[in-house]
């Protein structure tokens, strides 16, 4: 089962390995309306929802692709391109959006040097926001790679993807 | 035990465990609910395991890792079941003291005490506290006392016994009654009579006889979290309420609908289904009864739009959540064609209490038409956040000041926001409305799912309403034009009125759009789209009219419409602020005040995040 969009300390399988996606469509056959798990496991698996994977589905499964792709832009959740290897996603709750999380995300933005939805260009970090993580108590909320980090603030943003770049032993890339 | 057979059995088994868990000498349950596991609860909890082993002292102490206890913003939290020792703010390093000292002894380590704000008084127990002795925990109680990934906690404090005694002491219309006379009503935001949709679903015909219940657990309002602790927390009682529900209404398979951002509540809740089928709870002849019933689950793909019944629906069948026209109403055609019961976490839980307290007692509590309780998370700008069980009819300003302790750094309270996207604002006059279905929709909000999100005077409503109408557009499904387009539109006038390009037409055009949304959306989120909007031009107007007439925005939020400025008295001249300018927009020699060129800044306000000296403001 789905655990939270974590991609931390996990290598996804490259999308030409079709066997996993064998394996998937094994365990749902016959079973209604588990496309949505289906996505949700090959997103899991591949860390997002490859092109050509959807081809194969499709051709297993006997739909058309346009409508894979209709449900999987119908949900959030999905996405069809890869994602970095930290993802942040930063909440964007009524809770968090009182408590000026708009200033985190600034931050994000800034020192990322992308907007939410994007990848940084070495496939280091992905920013997302997300509607409510439901963790509002400690608003602003968010989660790196599946951990929770509450009352953030501008600067304990910076000091999170510092510490990132720092123990990742990302490049530097220029940014302060 | 394996499978329990009977109700004897359960009772019987039931009596063992209490006798085992009597063994222990001690109790102590460490929160793990999901916001005290951001503060690292689970290295607390590790810890006082390590230690508990290390003193070979696991037989005699019974450690629970909890749900959620409710008062998030001081965890992690400690429970000491003995002497009732409540402890906040715990790091791994104080568990060695604490168990010195409040385990094995009864001493109180002072500094982890809940310290009051008003008088600095530092409070021992739970129910001393404030955020607590106001509350009424019927259903929120149990998570503080059980390991939801413990079946056998709940069965020792009672849990299944309401479902025994439904299956072999009563009957699926008196179910049905009980639930009608308690009074319950939906807790997913309208508050339908729990009964009578049972009732509507019980009656109306399946073409094969297979009808179908499902928990609404797609918590989708933002701001809440209720459904999302009890499911966490207490798996067990949505289980047990479902089945009763499945026993009422005739149903043999039911689904929870989860949504996929709450991970720990599908790990508890499939684990749960596990153990409960592993005794003969859920499965096939359950109790011995003859009945079969069994729950799924399906995680949902995030879309707000699903919590919306008819959405849900079509989200479990595998396709895209659109909501369909109502009738034919899902309790006579819902999922896969057949009568299907819906009802959220909080309903399906209320149910084996009802059961257990009886109807005429359940109904003592409450309203003259909301009866029991309700659980809020109070949220915002708000001094103890967390989640609150209240009575209903209790009053705004019991919740915001008795139990939340008021407006943190003593900032003036503006309003309250319930019912989520759905819902409205409602200002500091009407804070003595007592809290119910029906007053919350006269005032113009609505109960909803439960979140409370207080602002202060540094809220700006137009912001507020803007915020809201960017979220139904992201989450309109695209179906109805009104929802599609009006949203839209309501989003572009609110836009131009926080950028200071706004008219004096503006607020008549966002009137007449929202009445057409309102009267011709296909379903409730289109419908109640317009309430946010609404209720700030009914209660904060002079808002809307500084941005339009004197473009000015009164909380210093809308960035087109403030300045930000440095007093020279107050800066030091560190140069923090120059250095994380994205725009190059501050100056200033080293030890001297800097300043802000109008011109250039962007007002992105990270400068006043980082100022060490809080010299920088908006005007």
């Amino acid at each position: 089962m789905e655990k939270e969009g974590c991609s931390c300390n996990r290598s996804f399988v490259p999308p030409e390995d079709l066997s996993p996606l064998e394996d998937i469509v094994e365990r749902y056959r016959g079973e209604r309306g588990a496309l949505i798990s289906v996505f949700h496991e090959i997103q899991q698996t591949y860390g997002y929802l490859d092109e050509g994977i959807m081809g194969e589905l499709a051709k297993k499964l006997g739909y058309q692709l346009s409508h894979l792709y209709g449900l999987a832009t119908f949900y959030t959740q999905f996405r069809l391109k890869p994602i970095g290897k930290h993802l942040i996603r930063i909440c964007h709750g009524t809770a968090c959006h009182v408590r000026n999380v708009r200033e985190v995300t600034e931050e994000a933005k800034r020192f990322l040097n992308i907007v939410p939805g994007e990848t940084t260009e070495d496939m280091y970090f992905t920013l997302e926001t997300v509607n409510c993580l439901g963790t509002c108590a400690i608003a602003p909320v968010l989660v790196v790679d599946g951990v929770y980090h509450g009352h953030m603030t501008p600067s304990k943003m910076k000091k999170l993807l510092e510490k990132m770049v720092k123990e990742g032993g990302r490049e530097a890339n220029g940014q302060d | 035990m394996a499978r329990i057979e009977t109700p004897a059995d359960l009772e019987q088994y039931r009596l063992q465990l209490r006798e085992k868990f009597g063994k222990y000498q001690y109790a102590v349950s460490v929160c793990g609910g999901t916001g005290c596991r951001a503060y690292d609860c689970i290295n607390v909890f590790e810890t006082l395991r390590e230690i508990i082993d290390k003193k070979d002292m696991s037989h005699t102490v019974n450690l629970r890792l909890t749900g959620c206890q409710g008062f998030c913003e001081m965890g992690p939290l400690m429970f000491i079941h003995k002497n009732g020792i409540f402890y906040v703010r715990i790091s791994p390093e104080a568990v060695e003291r604490i168990v010195e000292s409040s385990i094995l002894g009864d001493e109180v380590v002072e500094e982890l005490l809940y310290k009051s704000p008003a008088d600095g008084r530092r409070i021992v127990h739970q129910q001393e506290i404030p955020f607590y002795n106001k509350q009424r925990r019927f259903l929120l109680a149990m998570n503080r006392d059980i390991d939801p990934l413990n079946i056998d906690d709940y069965i020792a404090k009672g849990g299944y016994g309401s479902l025994a005694w439904a299956l072999f002491e009563s009957s699926s219309e008196e179910i049905i009654d009980i639930i009608e006379r308690a009074g319950l009503r939906g807790r997913g935001g309208a508050g339908f009579p729990t009964g009578r949709k049972w009732r509507i679903a019980r009656q109306a015909p399946s073409p094969d006889g297979i009808k179908y219940v499902i928990c609404n657990a797609d918590e989708g309002d933002p701001g809440a979290y209720m459904d999302r602790s009890l499911l966490e927390g207490n798996p067990h009682q949505v289980i047990e309420g479902m089945t009763i529900g499945a026993y009422a209404i005739g149903a043999s398979e039911g689904y929870v609908y989860v949504r996929h951002e709450y991970p720990l509540a599908v790990h508890h809740l499939l684990e749960a289904l596990d153990q409960a089928r592993e005794k003969g709870l859920l499965g096939k002849n359950i109790l011995g009864s003859g009945l079969d019933f069994d729950i799924k689950v399906s995680v949902g793909g995030g879309a707000f739009v699903c919590g919306e019944e008819t959405g849900l629906i079509a989200s479990i069948e595998g396709k895209r959540g659109m909501p369909r026209p109502r009738p034919p109403y899902p309790a006579n055609y819902g999922l896969w064609g057949r009568p299907t019961n819906i009802n959220n976490v909080e309903t399906w839980q209320n149910v084996p209490l009802i059961l257990q307290m009886g109807a005429d007692e359940y109904a003592k509590i409450g309203t003259e038409k909301s009866k029991g309780t309700k659980i809020f998370s109070l949220v915002g700008k708000i001094n103890n956040t967390g989640l609150v069980e209240v009575p209903m009819g209790i009053t705004l300003r019991e919740i915001v000041y008795e139990i939340g302790g008021g407006i943190p750094r003593g900032k003036a309270f503006k309003a309250v926001q319930t019912g989520g996207p759905s819902g409205g604002c409602i200002p500091a006059h009407l804070l003595d409305i007592p809290v119910d279905f029906e007053r919350l929709q006269e005032v113009g909000s609505m109960m909803g799912s439960g979140g409370m999100i207080v602002m202060d005077e540094n809220t700006c409503m137009v912001d507020i309403a803007r915020y809201f109408m960017e979220f139904l557009t992201h989450e309109s499904c695209g179906k109805c034009v009104p929802c599609r387009l009006g949203t839209k539109r309501m989003l572009e006038i609110l836009t131009k009125i926080c950028d200071g390009q706004g008219t004096n037409e503006n607020l008549e055009a966002l009137e007449s759009l929202a009445a057409d949304i309102k009267a011709s959306s296909l379903c409730a989120l289109g419908g109640t789209s317009p309430n946010p909007v609404l209720t700030t031009l009914r209660y904060f107007r002079d808002e809307y009219e500084e941005h339009i007439v004197n473009k000015r925005c009164p909380a210093g939020i809308c960035q087109a419409l403030i300045t930000l400025r440095i007093d020279p008295d107050t800066c030091t001249g560190c140069g923090a602020c120059l250095k994380i300018c994205p725009v190059e927009a501050i100056s200033g020699e080293k030890k001297q005040p800097h300043s802000i060129d109008p011109e250039v800044c962007i007002r992105c306000k990270l400068c006043i995040s980082r100022c060490p000296k809080e010299a920088i403001y908006t005007e």
